[in-house]
């Protein structure tokens, strides 16, 4: 028996075509797909995303505890409410999962972390816990979480929750406020502006009603998929995994160095691989042509070849764009060899994101 | 439920034919087979005068999900296609049996009566757990 969010008979009521997703029951689309990628580009649509694990980290101890756990530096995180994207490794550097971690007090962390390694991760924490002496982590299951995200969404939420304005209207991209049980971060999977909010499950119904009443139209995740691959977002389990680093993933940047006494678990290796030459890249292709890029493809350059990670139709381009990992000596500005149904196309190598707050990046 | 019209032929991979007074037999892909795929993105027509076999490989509709072969029902040449899909291929999936149609062809040999008709076509579909 499949996992329900809160929302689940909503999404039925509303006409969603129901597909599995992690052991979920979820939206996969209420129609059609493109329309909804289109409303979050040009006014406001929202996800529910209540299948994400929500993790608190309370007691003494937690930032010691996360300067090891997690690869970008919590150290970052200075006032309450801040939220801080990173990536959770293995000893060999490996990607176990990327996250988001929210601070809101010494005592009091959240992680936001997939569901489709919910289970691996918890053990994970829990483990790095005890044997770190840190706060044992608490999995939220009377959490849900709806993503309202788009041009228009802030301005939509202010209207569907009372008081959220109040606390909500000057927030700063990467921090997050409460509001009662709520807990409103300026933060996404999209490449645009928006909130995810965070509220008990008891909430949840109540709340899609306001915002649906306040314009906001539901949108699968079959959206969401294309919606961040235009932003450039990597996909845990398709873009990055526990074989992969950061470096060789785009993520490069989310790796604090420094203070280089920060040992956190992955360091050692992230070291070793940077120091021999990172082998392997993330890169964005760009295909011109009346065909779709896809997953697990193969791509053919001169430098050797390489796999396509992602890949899907833009609907804001209008042709396929694709994320694959190729050897590190292919760059912007390459052209690459993506064989398909027993013919040669030809790909043009691209920096990403494609897509930035509704607008082409190429 | 999808819907599946009583006056058409169809196959068992789901395309429907149409025979018109001309003589001509309309090609397309069932309600069921668009709904599976999700929104069209692409459209890969054959090529107007192209002899086709019964059962070959003649198209290809490619959605957000993936790209799928389109199989000829009967052998013939094709005499058209439908070119308005290369703007606007959501018609297969807002229209399948009227705007989103695909070739016509001339019927070269056995013609569609023995295709499928809509009562098979339920029962196949019944048998995909629809």
């Amino acid at each position: 028996m499949s996992n329900r969010t809160a929302l689940y008979d909503l999404h039925v009521e509303q006409g969603a075509k129901i597909v599995d997703f992690a052991g979920w029951d979820m939206p996969l689309h209420y129609g059609s797909q493109i329309e909804e990628h289109h409303l979050v580009r040009r006014d406001a649509g929202m996800f529910d995303v209540s299948h994400m694990t929500v993790v608190d980290l309370q007691g003494d101890g937690v930032r010691d505890y996360l300067r090891l756990l997690v690869a970008n530096n919590v150290d970052k995180l200075t006032e309450s409410g801040r939220a801080l994207y990173t990536c959770m490794l293995n000893a060999r550097g490996g990607v176990i999962d990327d996250l988001i971690v929210y601070f809101f007090s010494e005592n009091h962390f959240r992680l936001v972390v997939n569901a489709g390694t919910r289970e691996k991760d918890l053990g994970w924490i829990r483990k790095t816990c005890e044997e770190h002496g840190g706060a044992s982590p608490t999995e939220r299951e009377d959490l849900a979480m709806i993503a309202v995200q788009g041009p228009t969404a802030r301005q939509r939420v202010f209207q569907a929750i009372e008081g959220s304005e109040a606390v909500a209207g000057a927030l700063k991209p990467f921090h997050a406020a409460n509001l009662g049980e709520l807990m409103i971060a300026r933060t996404g999977y999209t490449g645009e502006d928006g909130f995810e909010i965070v509220l008990p499950d008891t909430a949840a119904p109540f709340t899609w009603q306001r915002l649906l009443e306040a314009g906001v139209r539901p949108a699968g995740l079959g959206a969401r998929d294309t919606l961040r691959l235009e932003a450039g977002m990597n996909l845990y389990g398709s873009d990055m995994d526990e074989d992969t680093t950061p470096l060789e993933s785009a993520l490069g940047w989310t790796v604090a160095w420094e203070p280089e006494d920060r040992r956190f678990v992955g360091r050692e290796a992230l070291e070793k691989q940077k120091a021999a030459g990172v082998p392997r890249r993330l890169v964005g292709l760009v295909l011109k042509d009346r065909a779709v890029l896809r997953p697990h493809q193969q791509v053919q350059s001169s430098a050797g070849d390489g796999e396509i990670t992602s890949g899907s139709f833009s609907p804001t381009l209008g042709h396929s764009i694709a994320l694959a990992r190729v050897p590190a000596g292919v760059s912007a500005g390459d052209s690459v060899r993506v064989p398909m149904r027993g013919r040669d196309f030809e790909a043009q190598v691209v920096k990403f994101p494609f897509v930035r707050n509704g607008k082409s990046c190429l | 439920m999808s819907q599946v019209p009583q006056d058409l032929k169809y196959t068992k991979s789901h395309e429907w034919a149409r025979r018109s007074d001309d003589g001509l037999v309309e090609v397309g892909i069932t309600d069921h087979a668009q709904e599976l795929m999700g929104d069209m993105v692409f459209v890969e027509l054959p090529e107007v005068g192209r002899q086709l076999e019964a059962g070959a490989e003649c198209c290809v509709v490619e959605s957000v999900k993936a790209a799928s072969d389109v199989y000829a029902p009967i052998a013939g040449e094709v005499v058209a296609v439908n070119e308005a899909l290369a703007d606007s291929p959501e018609s297969v999936n807002s229209d399948p049996y009227a705007g989103g149609w695909l070739f016509r062809v001339r019927p070269s040999g056995d013609d569609i009566d023995g295709l499928m008709d809509a009562a098979a076509y339920a029962g196949v579909l019944e048998a995909e757990g629809e």
